[in-house]
């Protein structure tokens, strides 16, 4: 099963993708419409408008010589599912998620919200979460961790 | 520092089962994955070299060099073979993501000579993966 001192020697995170469709508008009340037009363009469009996203996240731990895991899929398929695929998807972002009632739902402020969501995993410790946008954008967060983004 | 990174597809069945457990526990811990015929994956495997290119070549190591390290070290012993019975490395372990690419690491670390083994990142599906660095040294500010 690998000796205590190889185990120590590498580091390993389990990364798994969900995927989940949402609409955002992206609008500031505090600015004005033309401010709003110039910071975010076609995604001020006062209906809203919608994306496929692509959600990656990454957890660490010790790999438990029983299972060879990590964190049981299962596990964490049922604990993102609850926390962040139940509440986003299928929905508007502005108007069924409580926290981007005061703040704009872009993908980063939505990075750091699933980021939020996450953190309690009771089985591994979250080490990062991916959003991608779209097939050209993506963005990452690791909260508060200095050392997340050195790899 | 400047990462290179090369792919590598192969394929491969294995199964989760540990003979600790009762059947009904292996049953529910390891789900589908439990079937004791196995299944089958194509993995890919990225792996990725950290390091200064060299003045004369401009690289970091030579990329046939490390083709040929992948093609001897990963391809040989895990394509097209059963993980669980086929592969010494892995043998009283439970062939997961986490597991087969810790021993890809351990296989591929002592052999990189040139720059330094940086990650090791195993897809299982495109939907699950593993990465393994080396702990406490993974301060590479890419």
């Amino acid at each position: 099963m690998g000796s205590g001192a190889q185990k120590s020697a590498i580091k390993i995170e389990l990364g798994r993708r969900y995927r989940f469709a949402a609409s955002h508008r992206l609008h500031n009340p505090a600015l004005s419409e033309e401010e709003n037009w110039h910071f975010y363009g076609k995604c001020n469009n006062p209906y809203g408008h919608g994306h496929n996203y692509i959600l990656e996240v990454l957890v660490s731990g010790k790999v438990d010589p029983a299972t060879g895991m990590i964190a049981n899929l299962a596990d964490l398929d049922g604990f993102v599912e609850r926390e962040v695929l139940g509440p986003l998807d299928h929905k508007s972002l502005n108007e069924d998620v409580e926290a981007f009632r005061s703040t704009v739902p872009t993908t980063e402020n939505l990075c750091v919200e699933i980021f939020r969501r996450l953190k309690p995993f009771p089985k591994a410790k979250l080490e990062r979460v991916r959003v991608q946008e779209t097939s050209n954008n993506s963005f990452e967060y690791c909260g508060d961790n200095p050392e997340g983004f050195e790899r | 520092m400047v990462l290179l990174t090369r792919k590598i597809e192969f394929a491969a069945s294995h199964l989760y089962n540990n003979p600790g457990f009762s059947p009904e526990e292996n049953r529910r811990i390891f789900g589908k994955c439990n079937n004791p015929h196995g299944h089958g994956h194509n993995y890919t495997l990225e792996v990725t070299v950290a390091g200064e290119p060299d003045p004369i070549t401009g690289m970091v190591l030579d990329l046939k060099e490390l083709k040929e390290i992948l093609e001897r070290e990963v391809m040989q012993r895990m394509d097209h073979r059963f993980l669980n019975y086929e592969v010494p490395e892995l043998a009283g372990q439970i062939p997961t993501c986490e597991n087969i690419a810790r021993v890809i690491w351990q296989l591929l670390d002592p052999k990189i000579k040139q720059g330094k083994l940086h990650r090791v990142r195993l897809y299982e599906t495109p939907d699950l993966f593993a990465d393994c660095y080396r702990n406490g040294s993974e301060g590479v500010k890419a």
